[in-house]
């Protein structure tokens, strides 16, 4: 009897918890629906509308192909910009992580002011970057260049610390306790340790970058962002769809060779 | 005179990773020489972005709106990332289960998996400007354009969350009779629900982000075409910085909660 009570009282919390995670979600889809003033049918009816259009027009012609040389030689700027930002971020974060962590800081003092400046980079979207960068280097490779770098900065340092925190915990416990000198517990166990982990992280933020290049390129009009903007802008769809579709064959390619050199490395 | 002892030998995976590092490292010091820069001149150029950001860090100001007008551009940028991450997560939600590997045919999950590919290998930006055409600018190409995305990270961070469920628990419900729908909804989802919302509001923190992104890029109002205006429009680094400072704070605030969901979802397990 007094069992049955307590399933009873436990399905029914579980019940109005149930019910209350429902009405919470009612009420801020009802009031996001209403501030951003988005209409729910034309959401749905923009699906056939968006795959008619796209069947019709979204599709590669040989104009768009003969565009295929500027094509490349943007797509593969836009491939360099992402692997020098994420290359360079992650060559800061490595040390920044290091004197961050807190398995191998130096200083609480030092480990809290990497954090900060982490959380500030990562915090900041890489589209707020760009802007802010755009008022200063103008439209150049650059500013995507820095945008990016400083985004990939901040993600990979929290990444990185977590990695440390996590894989070298123990090895530097125990060559402190031998009494092994920092730099040489963090260069012969921290470093070796969490190296493939590093590698991995890399391989992944290169797949972003290349991503968010496009989006920070429409904004500072460098990169294939830029060209994808100009023939969507004057509605050479032909083109553009062109643009779209070796993004996604990059893209595609990179994440197959990421994951088979993970695979090889882990 | 003795041979060296050699203490690590080359495995195949050292191997891959030093020739890995190697290589971007190779592609970036290349990019250097590579890259046109349209004779930018990097010294001065970073001379203003140092007295940019301090001027716009120490003082920014609002000039082209109020700030209940400004608070009410991050509510909407802040609505755009929440119907983004519902549509996602109910679609995820919804297909998830045919793509775990435990509870799916592997032909389906293989399948959805290959969808799910090429959908995240689109730049969400791309995918917005593409519905654009279609619905017009505004709030429903963003949120459709952004769903893709959203879908695409959370079925796979939902299958795994299935996949993570002990084996036994299934095969015991099934071996008592229990159907398909029944293992999915009694069993698999309630135990995985705290992965779930995990990930589901991590999947939020970066539609936060997106939502930023699509204002800016896409013309999807809110903060980030504020942000837009301010720098691309009126050059006004005062105004840049306080539409930042209020991005920052959100994210801040979005990335304590992710992290302390993850940190009790640890717990639990």
């Amino acid at each position: 009897m007094i069992a049955s009570l307590e399933v009873r009282k436990t399905f029914r919390r579980r019940n109005l918890v149930a019910l209350g995670s429902f009405a919470l979600i009612a009420a801020l889809t009802l009031g996001s629906s209403v501030v951003t003033a988005f209409d729910w049918p034309a959401s749905l009816r923009s699906f056939p509308k968006a795959l008619d259009w796209m069947a019709a027009n979204f599709i590669p012609d040989g104009r768009a192909l003969r565009n295929a040389p500027k094509i490349g030689a943007k797509l593969a700027e836009t491939l360099l910009v992402s692997v020098m930002a994420t290359v360079l971020a992650a060559a800061c974060s490595f040390f920044m992580a290091i004197l961050g962590s807190k398995t191998t800081r130096l200083h609480p003092l030092v480990s809290g002011f990497v954090r900060l400046v982490a959380s500030l980079c990562r915090n900041i979207p890489v589209v707020a970057w760009a802007m802010i960068f755009l008022l200063s280097f103008g439209q150049n490779v650059l500013t995507g260049l820095l945008s990016l770098f400083i985004g990939t900065f901040g993600f990979l340092t929290r990444a990185f610390m977590e990695t440390v925190d996590e894989t070298a915990e123990s090895s530097v416990e125990a060559l402190k306790a031998s009494g092994a000198p920092w730099l040489a517990t963090v260069t012969q166990a921290v470093v070796p340790s969490i190296l493939p982990q590093v590698a991995s992280w890399i391989l992944y933020m290169v797949e972003t970058n290349i991503r968010d290049a496009t989006l920070v390129g429409i904004l500072t009009g460098t990169g294939i962002g830029f060209l994808f903007d100009l023939y969507y802008k004057s509605l050479n769809f032909p083109s553009a769809a062109f643009v779209v579709l070796c993004i996604i064959v990059l893209v595609i390619l990179i994440e197959t060779l990421s994951n088979a050199l993970r695979r090889l490395m882990l | 005179m003795k041979p060296r002892i050699a203490l690590r030998r080359p495995t195949v995976p050292a191997v891959v990773l030093d020739a890995t590092l190697l290589a971007m490292v190779g592609v970036t010091v290349l990019g250097f020489f590579l890259i046109d820069t349209k004779g930018l001149k990097a010294g001065p150029a970073s001379l203003k972005l140092l007295s940019d950001l301090t001027k716009m860090f120490s003082r920014p100001v609002a000039l082209h709106f109020s700030l209940p007008e400004a608070l009410y551009a991050v509510l909407v940028t802040l609505g755009l990332a929440f119907l983004t991450t519902l549509l996602g997560a109910a679609l995820a939600l919804l297909l998830g289960p045919f793509a775990a590997k435990n509870l799916g045919r592997p032909a389906v999950a293989g399948a959805l998996k290959a969808i799910v590919a090429f959908v995240r290998a689109v730049p969400t930006v791309l995918w917005v400007l593409i519905f654009a055409v279609g619905a017009g600018l505004g709030s429903v190409a963003a949120v459709v354009g952004m769903t893709f995305h959203s879908f695409g990270y959370l079925i796979k961070a939902y299958s795994e969350a299935f996949e993570d469920i002990d084996a036994s628990v299934i095969e015991a419900l099934r071996a008592s009779g229990a159907t398909w729908f029944q293992v999915v909804w009694r069993a698999v989802i309630p135990s995985s629900t705290s992965a779930l919302v995990s990930w589901t509001f991590i999947r939020f923190e970066i539609n936060f982000a997106n939502a930023v992104a699509m204002g800016a890029a896409a013309g999807a109002g809110g903060v980030g075409y504020d942000l837009f205006m301010a720098s691309g429009f009126y050059f006004n680094i005062g105004e840049v910085g306080f539409i930042t400072y209020l991005i920052l704070f959100v994210a801040i605030f979005l990335e304590i909660g992710a992290t302390r969901l993850r940190a009790r979802q640890h717990v639990q397990r």
